[in-house]
């Protein structure tokens, strides 16, 4: 007998149908089996668990195309399975790894080891992206067409930008050839390695060596008109600057294959984060001035910025209390990609179906996934979330092995309170 | 003389010859097949004329087939390995042209690892010319074996479906193949991954595939390319087995073809990379051995139309 289970009084809210109200939802089997208001769940027999929302918000899972899980290689920093606990959490029902582990992921049998671990933790669906150069040294292209048909969902260099332009050219169109989703960090590695925050005011007064916010339109300027000879889909990780988002929607416009996302540090803060010299706040791309940052604002409103993803990056201790320029970059993110996406809802700059189309259908849809939507057939992934509920961010409760964020204490709206993957409760907010 | 004769004076490339052209050619090598299968296969024809092969680049089976073709017309063939010669001292290229020239030979044979330099090398010479392969440009006397080992065993080139495979971007072969078999009426497909396909090369009349499966649909004729072994490794493919994977012609893929489907390949072979081995020696489908039989009777045709064109030889003084 399969799982049978019905959700009862929910605010339904599928961002690909434009679904908003009041209804319920039948699973079987691990799938939405009925949508809609009022269904009764009589036919269903005697043996149907019924779960009721109480006017809580139902939507889609989270689809988060950008986490670290440090697995294999740094299981002290975080694992398939502690970073699959805090996805949990986040309310997070699918995410896809970066490859840059240790081996990186450039040979199918590290993809085959990362779907077995994901199998045996079996809480949050994983998937990975195969590296697109050989050891991410920006050299040989990789084994595409064999890691994509082992399931590699597509392929980036991780947190290196694809620099060689010739290269880069190549992995592009040998993507093509297999119809490949090609993922770049984008900062001009030569510009970028000259600092390690924006350059301005406050890299001048703080000592800091600055990287001009140029590097990052710099490399996505070129990739665009790589794009245009190869056809290759596209996709831009984390952009921060008001110059890429208007160079993408040129490019959109133009009719390029082309798709991005930020991530909610380059919404929920600017530059200023760094204050005393603060780690946890340093991060690649560098937080940006807040002209930058209300570009972003401006690109996921209007619909250039594609998705928002976790960047989910953690570091152990060791990594972070360090001397500014000796740090590690990158911000822990499973946990509080809900919260801080919801701060576009309440602070009025985006609908709230909308904030969560782009953690959900956008991403999904980008990666060739048919999860992201509630619609009878489709998964079972679905997240119950209170967007009102208020709280402040305690960084010592994530489920992450690693908790370095600059959110903690920081008061947000919007808690998730049911996580379910394929029909099972994969995460319960104790009451 | 024949009114459908070639009149050029070189032979430098397909691309500029007409069907008659090209079905002159193919007719008088047909009738040197025969003869190179008997036991008394020497003629002289070319008694008394010299015939240098000079090559700028490795070769072993061309270079071979062009010795054997000279020496069976009865001419004087000798070879000269250029690349290990006066190239390592520093000649220019003009400067040994005029160097052989001054040895007054009757054929030039000339392979060089440059585009347009043998174009380059008949401008300053009295005696014919015959490329042997320039650069990634053309290697006319490979597509004219190609044609004539189709048209023995299919009796024409009109109205086939050739689709020839792999690094196209790089081959000379593929150059020569594609604007002989379009100018014979043929449609052609070329099959490669997008790193080994050049700019535009739908503008010289194929169609284009990236999946073997889909571009081996229904053809008459496959013909794969050799895949240097620099380029196997990253640079353009990632990998021998990922290009055997979704490029390597095996039993699978040819299932796609017509079940009369025929294999060629220039040669020299990788065989697991570009092309199986079963695939390869299958002997009622593959006709590897058999280009290599034509190229003798294609060069032997080449060099009786070149030492038999009057405006080619010393100049009258």
């Amino acid at each position: 007998m399969s799982l049978r289970r019905l959700f009862r009084g929910a605010r339904l809210l599928d961002p690909d149908s434009g679904r908003d109200g009041v209804g319920d939802i039948i699973v079987v089997g691990g799938r939405i089996a009925a949508i809609g208001a009022n269904i009764s769940g009589d036919e269903l027999g005697p043996d149907v668990e019924i779960v009721d929302v109480g006017g809580s918000c139902l939507a889609p899972g989270l689809v988060d195309m950008r986490v670290q899980l440090r697995e294999p290689g740094a299981e002290h920093i975080e694992s398939v399975e502690s970073g699959s606990q805090a996805a949990a959490a986040g309310g997070v029902t699918t995410m896809v790894a970066l490859p840059n582990t240790e081996p990186p992921v450039d040979d199918v049998s590290v993809v085959e080891f990362l779907a077995r671990r994901a199998r045996e933790v079996r809480l949050t669906k994983v998937h990975t992206y195969a590296t697109a150069t050989k050891g991410m040294a920006g050299k040989e292209l990789t084994e595409m067409g064999l890691l994509a048909a082992n399931g590699a969902l597509g392929f980036t260099d991780g947190v290196k930008a694809i620099a060689d332009a010739l290269i880069m050219r190549r992995v592009l169109a040998y993507a093509r050839t297999f119809d490949q989703l090609v993922i770049q960090h984008p900062e001009e590695p030569s510009l970028a390695s000259a600092g390690e925050v924006t350059e301005g005011e406050i890299a001048t007064r703080l000592g800091l060596a600055g990287i001009t916010p140029a590097a990052e339109v710099i490399i996505v300027e070129r990739d665009l008109r790589l794009v245009a000879i190869t056809g290759a889909r596209y996709h831009v990780a984390h952009v921060s600057t008001a110059a890429t988002i208007e160079a993408i929607r040129r490019a959109k416009t133009d009719g390029l294959p082309v798709t991005c996302d930020t991530a909610p540090p380059y919404f929920a803060l600017n530059e200023t984060a760094i204050g005393d010299y603060r780690t946890f706040a340093k991060l690649s791309p560098p937080l940006r001035a807040e002209h930058d940052r209300r570009a972003v604002v401006a690109g996921l409103a209007d619909g250039t910025i594609d998705a928002i993803a976790s960047d989910h990056s953690p570091w152990d201790q060791d990594s972070k209390r360090l001397p500014f320029s000796s740090a590690s970059y990158g911000i822990v993110g499973l946990e509080t990609l809900l919260p801080l996406s919801l701060e576009l809802y309440h602070n009025r700059h985006l609908p709230l179906i909308d904030v969560l189309r782009r953690l959900t259908i956008a991403p999904a849809r980008i990666l060739g996934l048919g999860v992201g939507r509630l619609a009878a057939g489709a998964p079972a992934d679905f997240v119950i979330f209170d967007p009102d509920a208020k709280y402040r961010v305690r960084t010592d409760a994530f489920r992450s092995k690693s908790k370095n964020a600059p959110f903690d204490g920081r008061p947000v709206q919007g808690r998730v309170e049911l996580t379910v993957v394929d029909g099972r409760t994969i995460f319960e907010r104790a009451a | 003389m024949d009114p459908h004769a070639y009149r050029h004076r070189h032979l430098l490339g397909i691309e500029g010859l007409t069907p008659e052209d090209i079905t002159y050619v193919l007719d008088l090598a047909d009738g040197y097949v025969d003869m190179n299968r008997q036991t008394e296969k020497k003629k002289s024809l070319l008694r008394g004329r010299t015939l240098i092969n000079c090559f700028f680049e490795n070769s072993t089976r061309t270079r071979t087939s062009f010795e054997v073709a000279g020496k069976r017309l009865g001419g004087d063939v000798i070879n000269m390995a250029v690349a290990v010669s006066s190239m390592r001292k520093g000649e220019t290229l003009i400067d040994t042209a005029m160097t052989l020239n001054a040895m007054r030979p009757d054929v030039l044979v000339v392979r060089h690892p440059e585009s347009g330099a043998v174009q380059l090398l008949s401008e300053k010479v009295d005696c014919a010319v015959i490329n042997a392969g320039d650069g990634s440009h053309e290697h006319p006397t490979q597509a004219l074996l190609d044609a004539l080992t189709i048209r023995r065993r299919k009796g024409m080139l009109a109205g086939l479906t050739v689709a020839i495979c792999g690094d196209v971007l790089h081959s000379r072969v593929a150059r020569s193949n594609i604007a002989l078999l379009n100018t014979m009426g043929a449609r052609v497909r070329v099959v490669a991954p997008r790193t080994l396909l050049p700019a535009a090369v739908e503008h010289l009349g194929v169609e284009v595939f990236h999946d073997m499966t889909a571009g081996l649909a229904d053809v008459d004729i496959v013909m794969m390319l050799r895949l240097q072994s620099e380029r196997m490794h990253g640079s353009f493919v990632p990998s021998t087995r990922e290009y055997f994977r979704f490029f390597g012609l095996d039993e699978d893929k040819l299932k796609a073809a017509k079940p009369d489907a025929l294999i060629m390949h220039p040669g020299p072979m990788n065989r697991g990379v570009e092309i199986a081995s079963t695939v390869a020696d299958d002997i009622d489908r593959s006709l590897i051995r058999q280009q290599v039989e034509m190229g003798v009777a294609v060069r032997m045709a080449c060099l009786e139309i070149m030492a038999g064109n009057p405006s080619n030889g010393p100049p009258v003084k």
